[in-house]
């Protein structure tokens, strides 16, 4: 077991538990974006920071690859923690506003402005698609391209993948995407199977009334048929 | 070549071909690196060659072609030995002129380097200014050794700290000995390179171990590795062969960027050499000990200079980092130990090793040991690679060794450290060049790169420039470091074009915290460097382009206009035949028109217009604001 503090609370965990696994099991709810259980820990969204070490040696670090150390002390909220959170979220909520799951999370952290050039992305790079392709589907349609800005996600040359199975758990992943989502045109779609899906306001009334941010939305498409 | 079989087999060959040096014979000497090659140090050669032959002189004058000397201000330059004498700048009519006279062991007195302010001709290389003040331990073997030679190398002590180490067998003390000399990465971060080492011999070895040459240099501006990478190819090599020795690894890769296709060359040519004569590849020297080297190429990625990215790209991934722990000498490449070093860390090795650890601390400051390499260019009258101890001050090098600044402007500050450093300011020149200080300066060491600008540099479009290059060359996997240097962007493009608000310079600053704080690896970790430190050191320049919508360097074209000032014109028509683009009108003798819709802001009526004595500059800069009255 090892032994560690968790915002003051001295707590022992097992090896090989990361950060972001501990303060789950002991209350300190983190938020997460590119995180998924039973895909590889990624690190990129940056959402999960928890800040380690102290005096000028503390550094932020993503719980979700962390392993836990002995006598380790972790903060989950503290002041640098929750400026550069809040941060992450104004930029990802300018980049990809649409984002039911973004939406939510930057209003459960109190993020009231957005100071950045408005943007309609359809997709933030997370790269939860591309791990459950290749990781639990076995598949490896899909990849990422590019650098920098110009960093993508498709498949090879853009055209419908042979590997691809249309099994859609790429888009039952995905926080952000919709667009991306081309089930009105399923010739140029990178899977294609949200037509397995079965959105909820098919058969819950209550839903017609709801804001829906799906466009195109494979529910209407359904029912206009 | 025939294979060495033993230590003492190799010491033979080395005192044979050390006793074959004959140093009064004169000696040419062209080095023809790149830049030396770009500059026409191939015809140089050619033209030597012709000479020689022609003259019959093959016997009794040698010819050495080498890599650079470092005074790139100075290329295609000849040095002839045993004076030492120096020639910058040489054409090939000159190059004639130098054959012959030292044929007749003479000097050519008018090709010598001038100093500008004495105007006096120095001869030797060594009394140059620019040389003068270096301690080139690195550098300074680059003239002497021919770098496609092995037998080059091994004349003048090559691979002689290998043999030692070898004779010795106990590669913990060439740890200690490492770890004693207190020498620190040269890439960038000063990881103290012993202690990496202690912890790769540390590791269980199962599997193999593997040590990386890390030799993508890609900031802008900074040729340091290349210079060595093609100069002295055969001392990596021997660092690396010691750093296996003493680590236990079995494995070494040289990853070089593609764009230096003459390092990777001479580095072909040297593996092969190395391998024929059996200084790599199994049972080295008959000790048992084994050793091979590889060589990867990068495609092209900035971000691949980054440990983790590299490791992936050596495995043939993309190039991409990934959260440490666990560091790549618990788990690198294919999950083996492995240990990076920068070129000009395993350069250092061999001379640790010969000099030994005490003699080396002997040189720089407590904790910052040895000397750097750095890649002066920019503003100053003396450009090249430097090679000073640590310690010295930032001024040293500019003043000194560089010249001062090589127009009438003023240095305003020297930028440190590539893309990801900062800028230190002139008020701030007696700032000893250390790790720690340059840290706490908001800048870093760096791989080398020294960039001095002057008062015709805008800080704020440098650091729109450094930030353009992160956000192009920034991964883009972890979305801080991705959305911030894009974003950091935006707002500079905005400020550079008039658009910038007081918000979003405190937003600016923000956010530049926050990727520094939240990135995944140094590439972000350190992308904000440029603003803060200009935010830092330069807030009145950012403050002039918000407030006044004014570029007081005049760099930010949409911020000024040109004007003509009627009363002070007298219509001399010079401005009217520079004009490019036609839009300065008018009779003679009479004020000049400018047209505003056709000023293309080229600055050449400007730097034209000097009737200082009679009316001042009649052309004048203004913001953008002002310049409605007037012509």
């Amino acid at each position: 077991m090892i032994k560690l503090t968790l915002n003051g609370l001295p707590v022992s965990v097992e090896e090989g538990v990361t950060l972001l696994e501990a303060a789950n099991f002991f209350g300190f709810p983190i938020p997460t974006l590119c995180h998924m259980e039973g895909l590889s820990p990624y690190g990129a969204c940056r959402l999960c920071l928890v800040e380690i070490g102290e005096g000028p040696k503390a550094k932020l670090v993503t719980s979700c690859t962390y392993p836990a150390e002995e006598g380790l002390k972790v903060r989950t909220a503290s002041a640098r923690v929750v400026k550069a959170r809040k941060m992450i979220l104004e930029l990802l909520l300018a980049s990809c506003p649409q984002s039911k799951i973004i939406q939510d999370l930057a209003s459960a952290h109190e993020v009231r402005q957005q100071r950045f050039r408005q943007e309609h992305e359809d997709c933030i790079l997370c790269g939860l698609c591309e791990r459950m392709c290749r990781e639990q589907m076995a598949a490896g349609a899909i990849g990422f391209r590019g650098r920098g800005d110009h960093r993508s996600l498709g498949t090879p040359f853009d055209i419908k993948s042979e590997t691809c199975r249309l099994c859609g758990g790429c888009i039952y992943v995905c926080p952000a995407c919709q667009l991306r989502c081309t089930y009105t045109e399923p010739d140029k779609a990178i899977c294609g199977a949200c037509a397995n899906l079965s959105p909820p306001c098919l058969d819950k009334p209550q839903f017609n009334d709801m804001m829906c941010y799906m466009t195109p939305c494979v529910a209407c498409e359904i029912r206009k048929d | 070549m025939e294979k060495l079989k033993s230590v003492d087999a190799f010491k033979n060959l080395q005192s044979r071909l050390a006793d074959s040096i004959d140093l009064s014979k004169p000696t040419i000497v062209i080095s023809a690196g790149t830049c030396g090659q770009a500059s026409g140090a191939n015809d140089l050669i050619r033209i030597t060659k012709r000479e020689l032959l022609t003259l019959g002189l093959s016997d009794r004058i040698h010819l050495r072609i080498t890599g650079c000397h470092g005074y790139c201000q100075a290329e295609p330059s000849v040095l002839v030995e045993p004076r030492g004498t120096f020639y910058p700048k040489i054409g090939s009519q000159e190059m004639v002129r130098i054959v012959g006279a030292t044929a007749a062991g003479e000097v050519v007195e008018r090709l010598l380097w001038k100093d500008p302010n004495t105007r006096k001709r120095i001869e030797r290389l060594n009394d140059i200014p620019f040389f003068k003040s270096q301690k080139r331990t690195i550098l300074s073997q680059n003239e002497k050794i021919d770098p496609i030679r092995i037998y080059s190398y091994i004349q003048r002590a090559g691979y002689t700290a290998l043999a030692k180490v070898l004779e010795k067998s106990d590669p913990r003390s060439v740890v200690e000995e490492v770890k004693a000399s207190g020498l620190r990465g040269r890439g960038g971060a000063g990881f103290p390179t012993g202690l990496k080492w202690e912890l790769l011999a540390k590791q269980p070895n199962g599997r193999g171990k593997i040590l990386v040459c890390n030799a993508d240099e890609g900031d802008p501006g900074a040729y340091m590795d290349r210079s060595v990478l093609e100069g002295n190819p055969h001392s990596i090599l021997e660092g690396m062969l010691i750093g296996a020795y003493a680590t236990g690894a079995s494995e070494g890769v040289l990853y070089v960027r593609n764009e230096y296709p003459l390092a990777i060359k001479h580095l072909i040519i040297a593996l092969r050499q190395a391998k024929e004569l059996g200084l790599i590849g199994k049972n080295i020297l008959g000790t048992g000990f084994s050793f091979d080297i590889s060589l990867v190429r990068g495609a092209g990625a900035f971000v691949c200079g980054e440990e983790t990215a590299l490791m992936r790209s050596i495995e043939g991934k993309i190039g991409e980092p990934r959260q440490r722990p666990p560091f790549p000498v618990q788990k690198g490449i294919e999950g083996k130990p492995t240990a990076i070093n920068n070129v000009e860390t395993w350069a250092n090795v061999p001379i640790i090793i010969n000099e030994g650890a005490t003699k080396y601390t002997e040189i720089g400051t407590r904790n910052n040991h040895g000397t750097k390499i750095f890649s002066l260019v920019g503003k100053v009258k003396n450009t090249g690679l430097v090679e000073v101890p640590m310690g010295i001050t930032i001024g040293e090098i500019v003043h000194d060794i560089g010249g001062g600044p090589s127009g009438r402007a003023q240095i305003k500050a020297v930028q440190t450290g590539g893309p990801s450093g900062g800028c230190i300011p002139t008020s701030m020149f007696d700032l000893p060049i250390d790790y720690e200080s340059l840290t706490a300066a908001g800048s870093i060491m760096g791989s080398g790169g020294m960039i001095v600008m002057d008062e015709n540099t805008c800080m704020v479009d440098v650091a729109k420039y450094f930030m353009k290059f992160l956000k192009d060359e920034s991964c883009g996997k972890c979305f801080v470091c991705r959305k911030g240097t894009q974003r950091m962007w935006e707002i500079l493009d905005d400020i550079t074009k008039g658009k910038g608000t007081l918000q979003q310079l405190d937003l600016l600053e923000e956010l530049a915290l926050v990727v520094k704080d939240a990135s995944m690896c140094g590439l972000g970790q350190t992308a904000s460097n440029p603003v803060l430190s200009t935010l830092r050191y330069f807030r009145e320049e950012y403050l002039a382009h918000v407030e006044r919508k004014f570029c007081p360097a005049t760099v930010c074209r949409d911020l000024f206009t040109y004007r003509v000032i009627p009363e002070k014109c007298t219509g001399c028509a010079l401005c009217v035949k520079v004009c490019p683009t036609g839009a300065i009108k008018g009779p003679r003798k009479e004020p000049h028109n400018l047209d505003r819709s056709k000023c293309i802001k080229c600055k050449a009526c400007y730097d034209v217009c000097k009737f200082d004595a009679i009316a001042g500059d009649a052309i004048i800069i203004v913001p953008v604001s002002d310049g409605r009255g007037g012509n």
